[in-house]
């Protein structure tokens, strides 16, 4: 019996240790967020690798959705007649749902995969020990701007990926399908809400730009410094930033109603 | 890393269309506006409000002047719903509210008939003559009951209305 509580103990301490160590590092960033220098040199060189060279996959992923989303609700109005309303299905799933999940989704494989590889590898090489013998804090000097611009991207990214959605979605339903163009529009700014729809968008990606720049900054921070250690961190950034924005995204609904 | 201009330039941009991106789902299909406080605020009772809800629209002969900003029930168990009406808009006292349907099966909204007193209505004042909401299942009930009743005599007389 005691034995059986052991075993079910050590995982949980594993967790909450994670958990902690997690809570520490985020306290560490923002205790050196709030000490000058503002480092803005690294800041805008991580905004570009992470938001710059990820618009093209967001915009052709968001142009693809919109168009699939697109020919979907037709086929599927059509039957009841309501055509009419595609635009408030293209515009309402794109901004509450498919805008932040997926954008954190792509960001996560085409940015965050690679500040993971990056911090993974310049520990392997012993480069943040380097810059702790020079009296530089890594957490301050590398680990910042990457988890910065993270959250700073994401919510540009996902806004991107959704005006390139509905684009997709008018092109498919005004010009394939013949939809009046006057109507697919008026339908979308009848059913969106700023207060209901896009603020809650906006929080969504917010929320996700956060996890993922952490998750991705932490998993590089802690990877063991070997080749298989960097590559480990690597592929656990992927599957936890992935599955934790998907869960996040059920609970910030659920919770906020957006 | 060094510093490169064209670096600098491309972040710029993509912030800059980022929030263009930002600006235009807010705006133009949110239809997010700075709301001054200080409408005109009026409320009116109805016996039935059917499925109205807040923020939809108020009208007058089609034109948007307003939006339901709240629906409660009165003492009397009626709905009361007040109403921010545009600052400048002049509503003669004896002006009518009615809930009607966009379409057959569309969202509910408040169509306002100006009446034709001298004296116009001031802010916190009540709309005193109302017309409730058509519900669609109770007239079809309606409908169906008067049917039930006499059926025989439609059979007697299918050319009832011939001159």
């Amino acid at each position: 019996m005691l034995r059986l509580l052991r075993r079910l103990g050590r995982p949980l301490g594993k967790v909450i240790e994670q958990l902690g160590r997690i809570a520490a590092f985020t306290g560490h960033i923002l205790a050196v967020t709030v000490h000058p220098p503002l480092r803005l040199r690294e800041f805008v060189d991580e905004v570009f690798k992470a938001g710059v060279l990820s618009i093209l996959i967001i915009c052709v992923s968001g142009m693809a959705v919109g168009m699939v989303l697109g020919l979907q609700g037709y086929n599927t109005l059509v039957r009841f007649g309501a055509e009419n309303s595609l635009g408030a299905v293209v515009g309402l799933s794109l901004i509450r749902e498919m805008g932040p999940v997926l954008t954190a989704l792509l960001t996560t494989g085409r940015a965050g995969s690679a500040v993971t590889a990056e911090i993974g590898a310049m520990k392997a090489t012993e480069q943040l020990d380097g810059l702790r013998m020079m009296a530089v804090d890594p957490i301050d000097y590398v680990i910042r701007p990457k988890a910065w611009a993270m959250v700073v991207a994401m919510p540009l990214l996902s806004a991107l990926f959704i005006v390139a959605g509905i684009a997709g979605g008018y092109l498919v339903g005004v010009v394939l399908m013949g939809i009046d163009s006057g109507t697919f529009l008026s339908s979308l700014e009848n059913a969106v809400d700023f207060d209901d729809d896009v603020a809650g968008s906006i929080l969504k990606s917010v929320i996700f730009g956060t996890l993922v720049g952490l998750i991705s900054t932490y998993r590089g921070y802690s990877a063991t410094p070997t080749s298989a250690g960097v590559s480990a961190a690597t592929t656990s950034t992927v599957v936890l930033a992935s599955v934790s924005v998907l869960i996040f995204d059920y609970f910030i609904t659920a919770l906020w109603r957006v | 890393m060094n510093a490169s201009p064209t670096r600098d330039f491309f972040v710029g941009l993509f912030v800059l269309a980022g929030l263009l991106a930002l600006a235009y789902m807010s705006f133009s299909i949110g239809n997010l506006q700075y709301k001054g406080t200080g409408g005109l605020q009026v409320f009116a009772t109805f016996d039935q409000i059917a499925g109205l809800k807040p923020k939809a629209p108020v009208e007058i002969a089609g034109v948007k002047v307003g939006q339901v900003i709240g629906i409660s029930l009165d003492d009397t168990y009626r709905a009361r719903v007040d109403l921010d009406l545009d600052k400048d808009l002049q509503l003669p006292i004896d002006s009518s509210a009615a809930i009607v349907t966009a379409g057959l099966l569309g969202d509910r909204y408040i169509q306002l008939t100006p009446g034709a007193e001298e004296t116009f209505l001031q802010p916190g004042e009540q709309i005193a003559y109302t017309e409730s909401a058509l519900v669609m299942e109770r007239l079809i009930g309606k409908f169906l009951v008067n049917v039930d009743d006499k059926p025989e005599e439609k059979a007697d007389k299918p050319a009832a209305h011939d001159p």
